[in-house]
């Protein structure tokens, strides 16, 4: 008796280590980076563009990164949406008495997920060799959206797979088309689950360096076209963190706050919208 | 019989290599309660099931044997499944309205048939509502996600959409099984109203119930129709063995 007792004292005590060590290392992250962003970020930052010297840690700001990434995120976003939303229905409507080729896609995205976005940023820039386009947006949109596609289509699988057979059941009964499940009533339900998805997607794609490092090139302007090079929020951190001045390193942790303060608001608004339609999700 | 809506020839159905339906004869009459009756597990919801083509669902199911509806051999049609799907609203043991509000809930049968005028939706919705005996206790509320409403009240809502798509048949799956007692009767009466209008096959393992609604029985034991006929015959004279232990209380 006494044994079983301690178990749960040990497991209970091993759970709220395991969360405040989390809770705190979330809280760690954040304070060092608004400790020595936060007194570089000025107005001046999230309005201009650099002026020459800005690498030296004179005038200018970081717009052109911030737009930069605020395209290239939801331009992939949306083009890896119009490619995940109808696979992963597809897999879950049309598909589902197909056991074998939905195990098979799954895998395929299980591998997908698992590659390092560098090789995605290489496998782009080959791509982009062999076609002869040059770095831009419109290259570093598409290799991102190639790398948080299997991100999305596994995390919205995993909600749509859990629609109650029952309600699949009754909106076949009706006289539904598959097409009408899926769009009128799959969709529906698994409304806030698509939105979680698209988030998990956007957070990964627009924090990453690694697959934009090689295709999107880097550039002081504010592109105005598809084909415009395009500065990015990861990369500006990078080189600006790489440089021996003070000013400049402190300004790296301003750009990182810009990009964490940009993903918590976007989470936020869409959670806020995502729980209007949550009330008609049946159980 | 004369005239019955639907007519079931020599059906065989399996699950995998589980048998679960078993030759399989048996004559629905149009404009009565025809209630399946037998233990659990005698295959009466995969005998439901398979007359609007659900158990297509399924990955394993293999059927043979033939189903006319409106001398239309349903099993082995080329026709568009959903069509056949629309001559039928089903009733399930849980009520699953579909993730909108109770409006749309009703207006997405009607939707999907092409009726997509508010102007011509509403006076239909109000209608349909009326016929499952709900209105009086939504008409204020239309806009409230289908979810908030009582269990009783989801499953006549489930019966308004049903009948929102113009079926000839109603197909019940054990309806009030989760239901308490007064909203089964709520059902029950709103049955015996619609019989009028609609054939109604009811799925039950409540010999009460059957008694209370039924006008033509189909006993099932085992994957097999033991015996079937006129409710009054049925329950006062049962011709079987297995009818009259079934009667006894012998299976429960």
């Amino acid at each position: 008796m006494k044994i079983k007792k301690l178990e749960e004292r040990f497991f209970y005590l091993l759970m709220i280590l395991s969360t405040s060590f989390l809770a705190i290392l979330l809280l760690f992250i954040v304070s060092i980076i608004i400790y020595k962003g936060l007194p570089s970020l000025s107005w001046e930052m999230l309005s201009q563009t650099p002026k020459g010297g800005y690498y030296l840690g004179r005038e200018g700001g970081l717009l052109n990164a911030i737009v930069g990434s605020a395209y290239l995120a939801s331009g992939a976003v949306i083009l890896a949406l119009s490619v995940s939303l109808p696979l992963s229905l597809a897999m879950n409507v049309h598909l589902r008495n197909n056991k074998r080729i939905i195990n098979s896609i799954r895998l395929i995205l299980d591998l997908l997920w698992g590659i390092p976005s560098v090789v995605y940023g290489a496998f782009g820039f080959t791509i982009m060799i062999y076609l002869g386009i040059k770095a831009s947006l419109l290259a570093g949109i598409i290799t991102v959206s190639v790398f948080i596609l299997p991100i999305m289509v596994r995390a919205m699988d995993e909600v749509m797979k859990n629609v109650p057979f029952t309600l699949l059941e009754s909106a076949f009964s009706l006289g539904s088309t598959k097409r009408e499940v899926a769009f009128k009533v799959v969709t529906r339900q698994c409304f806030p689950g698509i939105i979680t998805a698209v988030l998990l997607a956007f957070g990964r794609g627009i924090g990453d360096v690694a697959a934009v490092l090689f295709t999107t090139g880097y550039t002081d302007n504010i592109p105005t076209s598809l084909m415009d090079q395009t500065a990015t929020l990861p990369l500006a951190v990078f080189f600006q963190l790489g440089s021996p001045i003070p000013e400049v390193q402190n300004r790296a942790y301003a750009a990182a706050l810009i990009l964490t303060i940009i993903i918590l608001t976007i989470s936020v608004v869409t959670r806020f919208l995502s729980r209007k339609y949550h009330k008609t999700r049946i159980n | 019989m004369d005239n019955p809506i639907i007519s079931i020839q020599n059906l065989n159905l399996y699950f995998g290599k589980q048998h679960v339906l078993r030759n399989i004869n048996i004559e629905i009459p149009k404009n009565k309660v025809t209630v399946i009756l037998g233990p659990s597990g005698c295959g009466k919801t995969s005998l439901l099931k398979t007359l609007n083509r659900l158990n297509d669902l399924h990955d394993d199911v293999k059927i043979n044997g033939k189903v006319f509806l409106d001398n239309e051999d349903i099993l082995n049609t080329t026709a568009d499944i959903t069509r056949i799907r629309k001559k039928m609203g089903l009733l399930s043991q849980k009520p699953s309205p579909l993730p909108m509000n109770i409006f749309n809930n009703v207006a997405y049968g009607l939707r999907i048939n092409g009726i997509r005028r508010k102007k011509k939706l509403r006076p239909l919705v109000e209608k349909h509502l009326i016929e499952a005996n709900l209105w009086d206790e939504v008409k204020d509320r239309l806009k409230d996600p289908a979810s908030r409403l009582s269990i009783g009240q989801q499953q006549r809502l489930c019966l308004a959409r049903g009948l929102a798509v113009n079926p000839e048949i109603i197909l019940a799956d054990e309806p009030t099984s989760a239901l308490d007692p007064i909203s089964s009767t709520v059902i029950e009466k709103q049955f015996i109203e619609l019989k009028k209008h609609y054939t109604i096959i009811l799925v039950t393992h409540v010999l009460r119930q059957a008694r209370r609604i039924a006008d033509h029985i189909v006993f099932m034991y085992m994957g097999e129709v033991i015996e079937q006929g006129s409710a009054k015959e049925f329950f006062q004279n049962p011709q079987q063995e297995k009818t009259k232990s079934y009667l006894k209380g012998a299976f429960n």
